[in-house]
């Protein structure tokens, strides 16, 4: 473990926990991206350029955007007022409790071949290769499914308006 | 005769001779830090300095245009006015409003410049000269870009002024809007250079065909692409005529009204900074980067090409804001989307022609003929339903 890596994860675990316990909604929003631009960071310091920058490009570029974007036009931006639940709080923490021991296992399962041999740095280049030579196929149906979410967003936005008029 | 031979290329090299001959003195163990050091003021005094120079230009060239001096008084010329406007912001009052949200509206200014100032890590601004040579050093760009969204956001909205969230809310849906023709003008680049590395695709327009350079500019996709890439660049700088975001007659200064002194500064600088660093990646992507417009010329130094460049473009930004008025919010969305995307798109599709067809008049014919219909017809289609006459205002318009 090195010190930037400690770093990192002390920036991505408290910007995601403070994201979770703030009571302005706009500020739960820019934790919850500091949490995201040290993750990849984390991405960047593994080598691995292309989806550390394509992280940075969507969710700090798109999706907190889009986030702050529905608080603002929600008016909701004033300090919230929540009951504490404690049944919810129970529920969360085992909920949480399962996620994080099945990804424990699945690490520590796996952690033997990994470490047998060193990965080399992926360039963008070999990203690109296998993007459209292996996995051409789950790429097209994906940008087939976008392009059909826009067009449906689109005809919604559409609706909308004549419904105004 | 010799002896210049001799000195040429060391005076191309003098930086980097330079700052090699600077870290000797350095123990091994901190030469990587003092290397980064060294960058990252280089950057930052160079771009600063061209900052200053340009508001002077700006001021200077807007004057002429409208018949007036422009600043005259300080120094030679008017030659220390940005020097004075620096000590006046520096002794200004920094106001914060009883109702802003203090860290946000702290932390706004500070991430914008970081964010402007991070670009310039992947320009090649000479001959060996890049701070980093990243294999996605275009995508680096672009990430970094997307982070001044959300900073002129906070600006917005941690001021509790409906100005300040006007034009927080302008500047993202136009910033938003133009990144895409933004990012897709420059793909067909990366398409013909078949990398993400700045570096790489500055190498390949470094050579020359008698004394014509291989800059991608001088090609029907290239010319298109570059002209795309400049207009999205002026709406993503927020300058004239996409200045709707601080337009003062309407919305004082849009997301910055709320601020005042340093901070007021360091957003007027990071306007200009992201600027000049959008300027920077459209000469790496179409104008041959540092490499001479002729061959003849390869021997001056070739950082003095890069801001011979750069103060062109800066020359033209300024030029078209003395000349074009503000567009309207509607005619700036329609421009986007409806001119802007489908030209970028096929201009891909030119680019994707133009590789696999046999080189010869044939490949200029299609390929012009494929980004020229397009312009003229997506034109048309803006144009439809409106009628162009000389317009007679009266009183109560």
């Amino acid at each position: 473990m090195t010190a930037s890596f400690i770093l990192l994860a002390v920036l991505t675990v408290a910007g995601t926990a403070a994201a979770m316990s703030m009571r302005n909604a706009v500020h739960c929003v820019l934790a919850l991206t500091l949490g995201l631009t040290s993750v990849a960071m984390l991405y960047l310091q593994l080598g691995a350029q292309f989806v550390g920058f394509t992280q940075i490009l969507v969710y700090v570029g798109a999706v907190a955007i889009l986030a702050v974007f529905a608080v603002m036009m929600t008016h909701n931006d004033k300090p919230m007022d929540l009951p504490d639940s404690h049944s919810a709080w129970i529920a969360g923490c085992i909920v949480a409790a399962a996620v994080f021991a099945v990804l424990a296992r699945a690490i520590v399962s796996s952690a033997p071949t990994v470490q047998a041999q060193p990965q080399p740095a992926a360039t963008v280049q070999q990203v690109g290769d296998a993007l459209m030579h292996r996995f051409v196929l789950p790429l097209e149906i994906m940008g087939l499914l976008l392009t059909a979410a826009l067009i449906g967003a689109v005809v919604i936005a559409m609706d909308r308006r004549e419904e105004m008029k | 005769m010799t002896l210049l031979a001799l000195w040429i290329p060391q005076l191309d090299q003098i930086f980097v001779i330079a700052a090699h001959w600077l870290l000797s003195y350095l123990p091994a163990a901190l030469q990587p830090l003092g290397s980064a050091i060294l960058s990252v003021a280089a950057i930052i005094v160079a771009f600063a300095t061209l900052f200053a120079l340009t508001t002077l230009l700006e001021r200077k060239g807007l004057g002429r245009m409208q018949n007036r001096y422009g600043p005259n008084r300080v120094g030679p010329c008017g030659l220390f006015q940005p020097l004075a406007d620096g000590v006046k912001s520096l002794t200004k009052e920094d106001i914060v409003p009883i109702r802003a949200d203090r860290a946000v509206h702290f932390m706004a200014p500070i991430l914008l410049v970081t964010a402007c100032f991070l670009g310039y890590a992947v320009l090649p601004i000479g001959r060996n000269m890049v701070m980093v040579d990243m294999n996605a050093g275009v995508l680096f760009f672009f990430a970094v870009g997307s982070l001044m969204e959300l900073a002129v956001f906070m600006a917005g909205w941690s001021s509790r002024s409906k100005y300040s969230l006007l034009g927080a809310m302008r500047a993202i849906a136009q910033m938003i809007s133009y990144e895409v023709p933004l990012v897709l003008a420059s793909i067909v680049v990366l398409m013909q250079a078949g990398s993400l590395s700045t570096v790489t695709i500055v190498n390949m327009q470094a050579s020359y065909s008698g004394i014509w350079p291989h800059w991608f500019v001088f090609t029907p996709w290239g010319l298109a692409g570059f002209v795309l890439f400049m207009i999205a660049a002026t709406a993503e700088a927020n300058r004239s005529p996409f200045d709707l975001p601080e337009g003062e007659s309407e919305i004082i200064a849009g997301y910055y009204t709320e601020y005042s002194g340093f901070k007021f500064a360091l957003f007027f600088l990071g306007e200009y900074i992201g600027m000049f660093a959008t300027s920077g990646l459209a000469i790496t992507l179409f104008l041959g980067g540092w490499s001479a417009p002729f061959s003849f010329l390869a021997w001056v130094p070739s950082y003095f090409w890069f801001f011979a460049k750069l103060l062109t473009l800066i020359a033209v930004f300024i030029w078209v804001r003395g000349t074009l008025p503000r567009l309207r919010m509607d005619q700036l969305m329609n421009l986007a989307w409806q001119f802007m995307l489908p030209m970028t798109i096929f201009n891909v599709i030119t680019a994707g022609i133009w590789h696999f067809m046999p080189g010869g008049p044939l490949r200029w014919l299609v390929c012009s003929t494929m980004v020229v219909a397009p312009c003229i017809l997506f034109a048309s289609g803006l144009k439809r339903k409106k009628k162009f006459q000389v317009r007679t205002y009266h009183f109560s318009q």
